[in-house]
């Protein structure tokens, strides 16, 4: 096994160790806390049953993703490129985080239904803000020499920007990707537990009523596998993207030197 | 020929440029030389439009114009290669910015990275090479400019003293070679007699001209040359006379 991984997975195994062992012990019963042999039983067993949740859930984090995206680059370009709407828009997207968005899903359920489109524009809330101020951040942190030359070889904005600032910030974007792909299962869960039927969020909503706690932990274990596998999705990318990464930041040390 | 006439530049009341006035011969290579501090990066950014001079006019080819950015190619002290970029895109920018076609200025590139001891290394990114060598490929991207003015901010100030002893024949070809008229800043005397023609000893604060000298030495020089040893006393003399040190 990669060397890397091997810590994490004895984090996890010691820790469901220790919860098997509890949960046995203790006497309690499976609907206040099903041990984790009975909760992979679940997830595992009931895949048919649970990966069409999953689907759902997903397809609205995907989409709340792309959403996100479609309005958090523009948005970051022309509050870098106009630094006076960047002061202008800046209260109100603290504001749009300022108000927990649990306060926001039932208005926006009443708005977009009981649909895919309000879980979706409920991820996007989540997502776009790390993604526009990472981006925003990134373009400014550009050294202002490279600008210079830019200017020298009277390029425009549009060519600087396509030529230096977006690759300059990718490093940045890549960073706010991250944040808002681990966070963005929450508004997708939170918009499906205020009104939905169908989703992971759904589903440990109704498995709750019913007192199934190892669904709702099997629901948890899926929704925690998906957050990963985004994570590791964008690891990727960024990876890919950002290739020339590996040499900047190793010093140069000979070879090539004539 | 580049005409200044009268530039002025204060900074909190104190004058660092005052009335400063030059002449570069076309196909001349000019260089300034003053003590660090003096106002010869100053100078530059006036002349580039970075910063908006007080007074002063400038002139190029008998045409006055308001700043040099969109007539003379710039090469600074720092490389400035994008680093996601390999060595030939980024000798290519300036041609790519300007529209030119890509394998038009791609094969300009290659003959220039041959001239300049870069051939092989088109596709290396700048982590992966010598500093020399991104310094070699700054200034193909200056060539790439394509403009008949250079200005040199300190160009090779950042470099070991032999990888800077094999670049500064190659900046001899953008006037050999190319044909453009260059005006270089340094604080290097070794290095200003090695490439002027005309060579420019600068005051501190505010800058002046304090000495004007003609350097007819025929290339290649040697800094050993007897006659390149009494310029160098001459020079510093004066700036030990000016109350600064190159």
């Amino acid at each position: 096994m990669n060397r890397s991984l091997m810590l994490p997975v004895g984090i996890l195994l010691a820790l469901a160790g220790l919860w098997e062992a509890g949960s046995r012990l203790s006497g309690l019963p499976d609907f206040i806390l099903p041990p984790p042999s009975r909760i992979l039983q679940v997830a595992v067993g009931n895949a048919p049953q649970l990966l069409p949740h999953a689907g759902i859930t997903l397809v609205e984090i995907l989409a709340g993703i792309l959403l996100a995206l479609a309005v958090a680059v523009p948005l970051a370009v022309v509050m870098f490129a106009r630094p006076s709407l960047e002061k202008a828009l800046a209260p109100f997207l603290v504001a749009s985080q300022a108000i927990p968005v649990f306060a926001l899903a039932p208005l926006l359920v009443i708005w977009l239904g009981y649909g895919l489109a309000s879980k979706i524009l409920m991820a996007a809330v989540i997502i776009f803000f790390p993604i526009t101020v990472s981006l925003l951040e990134g373009f400014k942190s550009c050294d202002p020499s490279y600008r210079v030359l830019f200017n020298l070889m009277g390029a425009g904005f549009r060519q600087t920007l396509r030529r230096l600032y977006w690759p300059w910030a990718l490093p940045y974007f890549f960073a706010g990707l991250r944040v808002g792909v681990s966070v963005a299962t929450i508004g997708a869960v939170i918009g499906e537990w205020i009104g939905a039927q169908q989703g992971l969020g759904y589903l440990m909503i109704q498995s709750n009523a019913r007192l199934k706690t190892d669904w709702v932990f099997a629901a948890i274990l899926w929704l925690s596998m998906m957050g990963l596998a985004l994570w590791h999705a964008v690891g990727w990318l960024e990876r890919h993207c950002l290739a020339w990464k590996n040499f900047s930041d190793k010093p140069f040390r000979g070879g090539t030197n004539r | 020929m580049l005409v200044i006439e009268g530039i002025t530049k204060t900074f909190q009341d104190r004058p660092v440029v005052d009335d400063f006035s030059l002449t570069v011969p076309e196909n001349g290579f000019t260089v300034l030389i003053g003590p660090s501090g003096c106002g010869k990066s100053t100078l530059f950014d006036l002349l580039m439009g970075a910063q908006p001079m007080e007074t002063g006019r400038i002139r190029w080819r008998d045409e006055a114009v308001p700043d040099l950015r969109l007539l003379a190619a710039y090469m600074q002290q720092s490389d400035l290669l994008l680093p996601w970029l390999g060595l030939a895109d980024n000798a290519c920018l300036p041609a790519d910015i300007a529209g030119v076609p890509g394998d038009r200025s791609r094969q300009r590139i290659r003959r220039l990275f041959e001239r300049l001891g870069l051939g092989g290394f088109e596709s290396h990114l700048p982590a992966m090479v010598s500093g020399g060598m991104r310094q070699r490929c700054a200034l193909a991207r200056t060539l790439m400019f394509e403009r008949d003015l250079v200005l040199l901010d300190e160009p090779l100030s950042a470099l070991d003293a032999i990888t800077r002893r094999n670049l500064q024949q190659m900046l001899r070809l953008l006037k050999t070679d190319f044909g453009q008229t260059i005006l270089m800043v340094t604080h290097d005397i070794d290095e200003a007699l090695l490439l002027a023609d005309e060579l420019l000893v600068l005051t501190p604060l505010p800058m002046r001209i304090c000495d004007r000298i003609a350097i007819e030495v025929p290339q290649p020089r040697r800094t050993e040359d007897s006659r390149l040893v009494a310029i160098k006393h001459r020079v510093l003399a004066m700036l030990q006379e000016e109350g600064g040190q190159p």
